[in-house]
């Protein structure tokens, strides 16, 4: 009797065990020699290619972007009554990837969800990555970008001062603010890591470099307190604003009265969107990484499927907002609500409007499945899926309400330019020319934090597994 | 490779950080001064091709400023006046001056003299001459003692903070109707301006725009 309840008690206790978060029981040395020598290896010839190649898809985006400058906006497709269309769908786009990694990197830090330590550091520079291309829109997008000063609040002697009503002024706010922090918290993260580069470096230049980025860091007891005091400080200052930036970034639209945009349900169908593409983003470009340095003993397929499970979520919260987006227009008997949305479904811009949906509500419905979810190449064809259709889903929104507008004689398409797709094209090249140059100069995986989530890293690891069990509890029915 | 860095390179940062902070205070109060309109248009006194004499024309002799500058009163553009008017006294008074040759020889010519314009509003900015001279602002008030210079120079920034002062609180500068042209009167004292402006701006209905579409349409 007692052995059975014992052997039962043991098979749950099997079952309820957590998979390991590092495989193949690495060792502590093995993490750091193997994130460590990513960054002190002779860049290999891939990289060579992959740089060259994004790089100098980057030069594109700066050609296209001084060309606006030195002409002006008529350069873009925009015009009356689009006012608005490839420049802010892009920053929305962009913005909205910067948003994976400060939720893994902040909220599933103070949840406790230790699967985040192997995919924070990469996701937050991503993060900020995607940020620098957002930001780059807005800011050209005005015209004359020699007065885009007028957007901070400084005593001139135009005495303009800025209009705090409006929330295109509370977007700059927000998104400089969440840069700054973004940036402060991810370099906080690095400090320990820098110092591991330091310590390890063999030349000059890497012991200067990583030694001023590591701050003297000895790794001390007093250090550690600090750090992580400092480190949780920084987590709750970024938590509100994984929120707060994309709410803000939908009040762009959902304050003013142009139908398809004036909806209470903007902010959180933003933040849940932004969640959605900011992991499908994170996954686009770990895969090829986890392949390419052989990461997968610290990024497991477990990682992979608790990513796939946070796109299904929020993918299905976003489907949720389309649908209410229809059904509040129906309710709400608006007509003009009513026209927007029927026209966004089956107007001239249908094709938009249903490529968003298969990309965006369909195909993440696929990881309801533990196959596709554990099948990398399914994994990243659904990610691709939701960039796509996550560029749509902005497309749709800014493009398909505006172009017909309160008054019928001022209807009118748009057609991008030649320099709003490559302007656009060349972001991306901006973008992973950054994330190739921080898999080469940083360690792209928090090599401290993995090492704190090892079983040889918890005190009681070795000891007799009841020498901690409660007094009385397993001992008494084994007796 | 053990301490790379030398024990000074601890407060190498602090040190930064303060040359930093000075360095930023001094940009922007060296913008703040030397890059604004206050310093860099007032005083600015460019060579006239005539060495015309506001002093001589306006304070000694007591011409009216609308003598010359016709159109003030009913324009947005106060006109800088032509040869004619210019030889309506000059065929007769200094017709031989040398100072006046350039007049003469646009009068012989037919082409006009070419004054070096000094107050001068950005293009995207509609000043309307007419409503302000009509409504209590004074020629004094934008353009400084202009009766008692020699060679005219801007005497005020004409930036759009400046503008404001005004736009924001008219009684400080209305005045009497009588003397919009009379640059030397002054009010008795603050507190009478104030009273009068105050009353002048209620019966006047003096309603200044102060939103982006009233100066830049």
């Amino acid at each position: 009797m007692a052995d059975a309840i014992m052997q039962s008690r043991e098979a749950a206790a099997e079952r309820l065990k957590r998979a390991p978060l590092v495989t193949n029981n690495r060792s502590m040395s093995w993490i750091t020699n193997h994130v460590a020598s990513c960054t002190e290896k002779p860049a290999p010839t891939w990289w060579w290619i992959a740089f060259t190649l994004s790089s100098s898809l980057a030069l594109v985006s700066v050609f296209c972007i001084g060309y606006l400058i030195s002409t002006g906006v008529g350069v873009w497709g925009l015009n009356h009554p689009v006012g608005w269309a490839w420049d802010i769908t892009n920053f929305v786009f962009w913005i909205g990837i910067g948003h994976a990694g400060t939720l893994i990197s902040a909220i599933l830090f103070l949840t406790r969800q230790k699967w985040r330590t192997s995919i924070n550091r990469a996701a937050e520079a991503m993060t900020l990555f995607a940020v620098v291309c957002a930001g780059i829109f807005p800011a050209v997008h005005v015209g004359r970008i020699w007065m885009v000063w007028f957007l901070a609040p400084v005593p001139n002697s135009n005495a303009i001062w800025q209009n705090f009503r409006s929330p295109l002024l509370w977007d700059v706010f927000a998104v400089s603010t969440y840069f700054t922090v973004s940036v402060l918290f991810w370099y906080t993260g690095l400090i320990p890591d820098l110092a591991t580069l330091r310590d390890r470096a063999t030349n000059k230049f890497r012991k200067f470099f990583y030694g001023i980025g590591a701050l003297g860091w000895r790794g001390g007891n007093r250090q550690w307190k600090h750090y992580e005091m400092a480190y949780l400080i920084l987590a709750g200052l970024s938590t509100p604003l994984v929120l707060s930036v994309h709410s803000v970034v939908s009040f762009d639209f959902a304050t003013s009265v142009i139908p398809g945009w004036h909806t209470t349900i903007f902010p959180p169908y933003f933040v849940a969107g932004a969640i959605f593409g900011g992991f499908a983003m994170v996954l686009t470009i770990m895969l090829p990484a986890r392949a390419i340095f052989g990461l997968h003993d610290m990024i497991t397929d477990d990682h992979v499927d608790k990513m796939c499970k946070i796109i299904l979520l929020t993918g299905s919260i976003v489907g949720y907002a389309y649908a209410m987006e229809f059904f509040i227009a129906w309710y709400g008997g608006n007509m003009y609500e009513q026209y927007a949305f029927i026209n966004r479904a089956t107007g001239p811009y249908w094709w938009a409007y249903w490529t968003m949906i298969f990309c965006n509500v369909v195909a993440p419905q696929l990881f309801w499945f533990r196959f596709f979810r554990r099948h990398v190449l399914s994994v990243f064809i659904v990610c691709m899926f939701v960039n796509t259709g996550m560029w749509f889903e902005r497309f749709v929104i800014i493009v398909t309400s505006l172009h017909r507008d309160f008054l019928p004689s001022s209807w009118n398409m748009f057609y991008p330019t030649w320099v709003d797709i490559w302007t656009f094209v060349g972001t991306f090249g901006i973008f992973f020319a950054l994330f190739l140059l921080f898999i080469r100069w940083l360690p792209m995986i928090c090599i401290f934090e993995v090492k704190a989530v090892l079983p040889e890293a918890d005190p009681h690891h070795g000891h007799d597994d009841q020498a901690h069990a409660p007094v009385g509890a397993l001992k008494e029915v084994a007796h | 490779m053990a301490n790379f860095f030398p024990s000074w390179a601890n407060w190498l940062p602090l040190k930064l950080l303060v040359i930093a902070s000075v360095l930023g205070a001094v940009v922007t109060g060296g913008i703040w001064y030397y890059f604004t309109p206050k310093y860099t248009n007032v005083g600015y006194m460019p060579e006239q091709p005539v060495p015309f004499s506001h002093a001589i024309h306006a304070e000694q002799l007591g011409m009216d400023c609308r003598y010359c500058h016709s159109h003030v009163e009913v324009a947005a553009h106060s006109n800088v006046p032509d040869t004619q008017t210019c030889m309506a006294c000059h065929s007769q008074i200094k017709a031989l001056s040398p100072k006046l040759a350039a007049v003469r020889a646009s009068w012989e010519k037919g082409t006009p003299v070419e004054w070096v314009r000094i107050h001068k509003a950005p293009d995207y900015v509609y000043f309307n001459h007419a409503v302000h001279v009509n409504r209590g602002i004074s020629c004094y008030s934008c353009h400084g003692q202009i009766n008692e210079m020699p060679v005219v120079y801007q005497a005020e920034p004409l930036s759009m903070a400046w503008c404001l002062e005004c736009h924001r609180e008219p009684e400080k500068f209305l005045r009497p109707p009588s003397e919009i042209y009379n640059l030397s009167w002054r009010p008795a004292s603050a507190q009478d301006q104030l009273a009068m402006g105050a009353q002048y701006k209620k019966e006047w209905k003096v309603n200044p725009p102060v939103g982006c579409g009233g100066c830049h349409r």
